[in-house]
């Protein structure tokens, strides 16, 4: 499943994109996010399987713009929870 | 003084499967607690029953009992009948007899995929205050999915406002914005209040009621396009929700997308969530079993 955790506003499109389907749950991810964005779990949107995938926390989805922003400082930058999947299930739409 | 006329105030709706007995039969139910409007579906052995569908209140609790009880009237089904209830939509962790919650993009592709049919891939979900996009499976599985809970704008809850600014009643404000001779351009945002001051702007200009709806539904169209366009639309394509009942934004809709949207089933277009968790009870109560 290809999940999107974001929102576009007047500014642009925000959104954390994970593979659902590459993502193999180690947790990696949630490891080097130094704002608890991530997290890794039961599959909230697929609630009858029992594999644990990774996901953006609730309380992040609405702000990642800010959140992140420390992460992100030039374009080419790549955040530490995509350059820590080795699954390269995470991607970032800005 | 004359009393003001709640315009905004949609139908509420309830419906009994008149074929079927649910005596003996494995009942499930399902309770989608919006942020507008909850509904409740009862399933009688995976077969729909009852449903009701009503506004929510200010107390998510109370309103999921609201809902399970008008779906239940008249047919001597009692809480303690149902073996298994999902919560989902916004107030999902506040239907107090429910044993799970699931996300209601999962119970509206499950939802979609039970009223549409199986031929069903791009749902999507308008809500009262957030939009959802849904790509699934003929199974009703999620494959892909956005969701824009940031801001109501451009959802039921800006139609509301929209029907009670113009004096028009909200199931009217469809077939009125189509009868212009000529589209009016859309307003420029659909943030509900910076759109509440165009429109006002707009009738002062003298446009009439039907071209200002006109230019609110195109807007809303253009605005549920953008957020379409990073997940792809695949046919079949269904629209679940409040928002599938106002031909005025699905009409424009499909003008910009180029494909049909599938026509609303004989059922409530709003009970989709609700039946998906009601579907997934079933699901779970069975799993549960085999165990």
């Amino acid at each position: 499943m290809i999940a999107n955790y974001g929102y576009k506003n007047g500014s642009g499109e925000y959104f954390i994109t994970i593979d659902t389907d590459k993502c193999n749950g180690c947790s990696k991810c949630v490891d080097v996010c130094p704002y608890g964005v991530m997290a890794v779990g039961e599959d909230e949107n697929d609630p009858l399987s029992d594999q644990e995938v990774a996901f953006v926390t609730e309380g992040e989805r609405k702000k990642i713009k800010y959140t992140c922003a420390p992460c992100k400082p030039n374009k080419d930058a790549i955040p530490p929870c995509i350059n820590a999947c080795e699954m390269k299930a995470i991607t970032h739409s800005w | 003084m004359v009393e003001k006329l709640e315009l905004w105030r949609w139908t509420e709706s309830r419906w009994t499967n008149p074929d079927l007995d649910w005596k003996g039969k494995v009942i499930t139910s399902g309770v989608d607690v919006g942020s507008v409007s909850s509904q409740s579906v009862v399933l009688a052995d995976g077969e729909l029953y009852a449903y009701s569908n009503m506004r929510t209140g200010s107390d998510s609790p109370d309103s999921a009992m609201k809902a399970i009880n008008w779906a239940m009237e008249d047919t001597g089904l009692k809480l303690e009948d149902i073996v298994y209830t999902v919560g989902t939509g916004y107030g999902r962790v506040n239907v107090p007899f429910s044993q799970r919650a699931i996300t209601e993009i999962a119970c509206h592709a499950r939802g979609g995929n039970f009223m549409y049919g199986p031929s069903v891939r791009t749902i999507l979900d308008m809500g009262g205050q957030d939009c959802k996009a849904i790509r699934c499976d003929e199974r009703g599985k999620v494959k892909n999915f956005l969701m824009n809970d940031k801001c109501a704008a451009g959802t039921g809850r800006g139609m509301e406002v929209f029907a009670d600014l113009l004096g028009v009643s909200i199931n009217d404000v469809g077939d009125l914005s189509l009868q212009v001779d000529k589209e009016p351009p859309p307003v420029s945002s659909t943030c509900v209040v910076y759109a509440k001051t165009e429109a006002t702007g707009l009738l002062r200009e003298g446009w009439p009621k039907n071209k200002v709806l006109a230019a609110y539904c195109s807007a809303m169209a253009h605005r549920i396009m953008t957020l379409l366009e990073r997940i792809g639309v695949e046919e079949d394509f269904a629209i679940t929700g409040g928002i599938a009942k106002n031909k005025g934004v699905v009409k424009r809709l499909e003008k910009e997308v180029g494909i049909k949207i599938m026509e609303t089933s004989k059922y409530d277009p709003q009970i989709a969530g609700a039946l998906g968790a009601a579907l997934f009870a079933k699901a779970l109560y069975d799993k549960g079993k085999r165990k």
